[in-house]
């Protein structure tokens, strides 16, 4: 009844220009205020008792652009770069002979998947490293012929340990990527004429990737950090330099924050790379693309600058 | 007139279910044949067979003149290589009830994509005539836009202007309208009024009855993998002579 009434003044009373906005005084969160103050008063903690132990904060941006630094993150990029492009190629290899129709392939596969995956990465290094005891010599009849302690070197083995073991993870990735795509799309491809290679090619692999970048762009990442197991294959990359640096300029503990620090740089370096695929690879997919953060910055700018103009009135 | 597509006793089973025990049928040249019938009843399987998206088990069936999906030679079949098949896919279009555009492609590059990679057109001509036949369905200023940017209607019209783009001289609509909001089933059987008028040879899997009744030439009514009842869609639709017929009709109109 009160409604009715409502209803019957309503129109009369406000405006037709549309509704008054609502000014509350707003919930004061106070928990939150003391949460902020506690997880503050920690991290300050954490920073002194940092800044006040016995590390020689100075030795680190002395080696930062050190040349031999410097020449270990060109291997690590170098071995991430190498070893990602082996994982992938074989991962896309792997999954396409996962999902054919032949047995033996699909069960080659399968098994590839089950060893490279089952065994830890470490142990794979190392075995690749002594595999001189199987095999002794290395004969590609008149292409090659060495012994296999020469053929190994440390780039090799570090190479073929970290590229063979992703491509097993990069074949779980590209597989759940390719059965992700609607099966309508291939019909749709086929009714229109199109081959299965071409159909592959130009309708289920687009789509596809848009699955498969983001989960590759943490292998990436993955794979610039798990660079530095193969040190213990004698590979001087950024992690093995710095703990040479370290031993002989008795600045073993600096060297390996430094060494860290190349690492977290190397790895935003990549999160914004993958960010930038993963937009280009989502088109289509979403009515409206999210916003770049330069675009964000520039919108929280411009409401900032608003917001304090509003205020500058009152 | 010739016969488009002929079935000659055609068997199709999924494991142990037959779902098709023994269509024969003939679709003329440039008729609106339409296939009624209740869900699984067969009609939707049939249509896929006419392209050979499904394989048939027993029978034969022509388009065109032409075996699907096999070539006989002596009293022997040979199965047809995919390249073969796809060949011929080419003449045949084909709009699906979920209408399956490319969602990576904006519908201009829906339109344009089975000319050029298909047929090797030349992107400035397959471009040119995308936009003719989106401007033919009504979608002339949709061409930038991706298909989630489109109503399910539009999407439907720019999947009938792709099949078009092949210049197939068969069409299969597989429920075309029956996964749209009421309201945009108009728009999508208006330009399918228009490609009948144009003299395109066409079979339609549908619950428009309306449709059927208009447009089509002939009509047939499906039930449990067999034909129950055919014939000029005007006739069984008000005057249907079979029971089962007479208590699908019931039901729907």
């Amino acid at each position: 009844m009160t409604v009715d009434i409502d209803k019957s003044d309503g129109p009369a009373d406000t405006p037709p220009a549309g509704p008054e906005a609502i000014k509350a005084i707003p919930v004061r969160h106070y928990g939150r205020y003391v949460t902020a103050v506690i997880a503050l008063a920690l991290l300050g903690g954490i920073v002194y008792a940092f800044s006040q132990g016995k590390i020689n904060w100075g030795a680190i941006p002395d080696y930062f652009f050190n040349d031999r630094i410097l020449s270990g993150v060109g291997k690590t990029l170098l071995l991430t770069v190498l070893s990602m492009a082996i994982g992938i190629v074989g991962g896309i290899v792997l999954a396409v002979m996962r999902l054919s129709k032949n047995p033996v392939t699909s069960s080659i596969a399968w098994f590839y998947i089950w060893f490279f995956r089952g065994t830890p990465v470490l142990v794979q290094l190392i075995v690749w490293f002594n595999l001189g005891l199987v095999f002794e010599y290395i004969n590609l009849g008149p292409f090659y012929k060495d012994e296999w302690s020469d053929f190994m070197t440390p780039f090799l083995t570090a190479l073929l340990g970290l590229g063979l073991n992703e491509a097993a993870y990069m074949a779980e990735i590209c597989r759940a990527g390719l059965l992700a795509v609607d099966e309508g799309q291939t019909e749709a491809a086929h009714a229109l004429g199109m081959s299965h290679a071409k159909t592959l090619r130009r309708i289920v692999i687009p789509q596809a990737m848009r699955v498969i970048v983001p989960p590759t762009g943490n292998e990436v990442i993955n794979m610039l950090k798990t660079t530095s197991l193969v040190s213990v294959v004698q590979y001087s990359e950024l992690l093995r330099v710095a703990q040479d640096i370290g031993q002989t300029s008795g600045a073993p503990a600096e060297m390996l924050f430094l060494a860290a620090a190349w690492y977290l740089l190397l790895t935003s370096i990549f999160s914004v790379g993958q960010y930038y695929l993963e937009r280009y690879y989502a088109r289509g997919s979403s009515r409206s693309l999210p916003a770049t953060p330069f675009q964000k910055i520039r919108a929280n700018l411009l409401s900032l600058s608003n917001r304090s103009s509003a205020g500058g009135n009152a | 007139m010739t016969a488009m597509v002929k079935a000659e006793g055609v068997h199709k089973s999924f494991g142990l279910v037959e779902v098709l025990k023994g269509i024969d049928l003939e679709v003329k040249s440039g008729e609106v044949f339409c296939l009624i019938g209740p869900s699984g009843s067969g009609k939707s399987t049939f249509l896929r067979c006419i392209n050979h998206l499904e394989k048939i088990n027993a029978g034969r069936l022509y388009v065109d003149g032409e075996l699907v999906g096999y070539r006989q030679k002596g009293d022997k079949l040979y199965e047809l290589k995919d390249s073969e098949v796809a060949l011929k896919r080419r003449d045949i279009g084909m709009v699906f009830q979920r209408f399956n555009l490319f969602p990576h492609m904006t519908a201009l590059e829906n339109v344009m994509e089975a000319p050029v990679q298909v047929k090797g057109a030349s992107r400035n001509q397959a471009k040119e005539r995308a936009k003719e036949l989106l401007d033919r369905v009504g979608l002339a200023d949709k061409a930038g836009n991706y298909p989630s940017q489109l109503s399910g209607g539009q999407q439907q019209r720019v999947a009938i202007a792709r099949a078009l783009a092949m210049d197939p001289k068969l069409m299969l609509f597989d429920e075309p309208t029956s996964a749209l909001d009421p309201e945009l089933v108009g728009d999508v059987l208006d330009v399918m009024r228009d490609l009948a008028e144009s003299g395109m040879t066409m079979v339609v899997v549908t619950h428009e009855m309306g449709f059927a009744r208009e447009v089509g030439d002939s009509l047939v009514f499906m039930d449990g993998g067999v034909v129950v009842e055919s014939g000029n869609p005007r006739d069984v639709l008000t005057n249907p002579q079979h029971e089962r017929t007479q208590a699908f009709l019931s039901k729907v109109l």
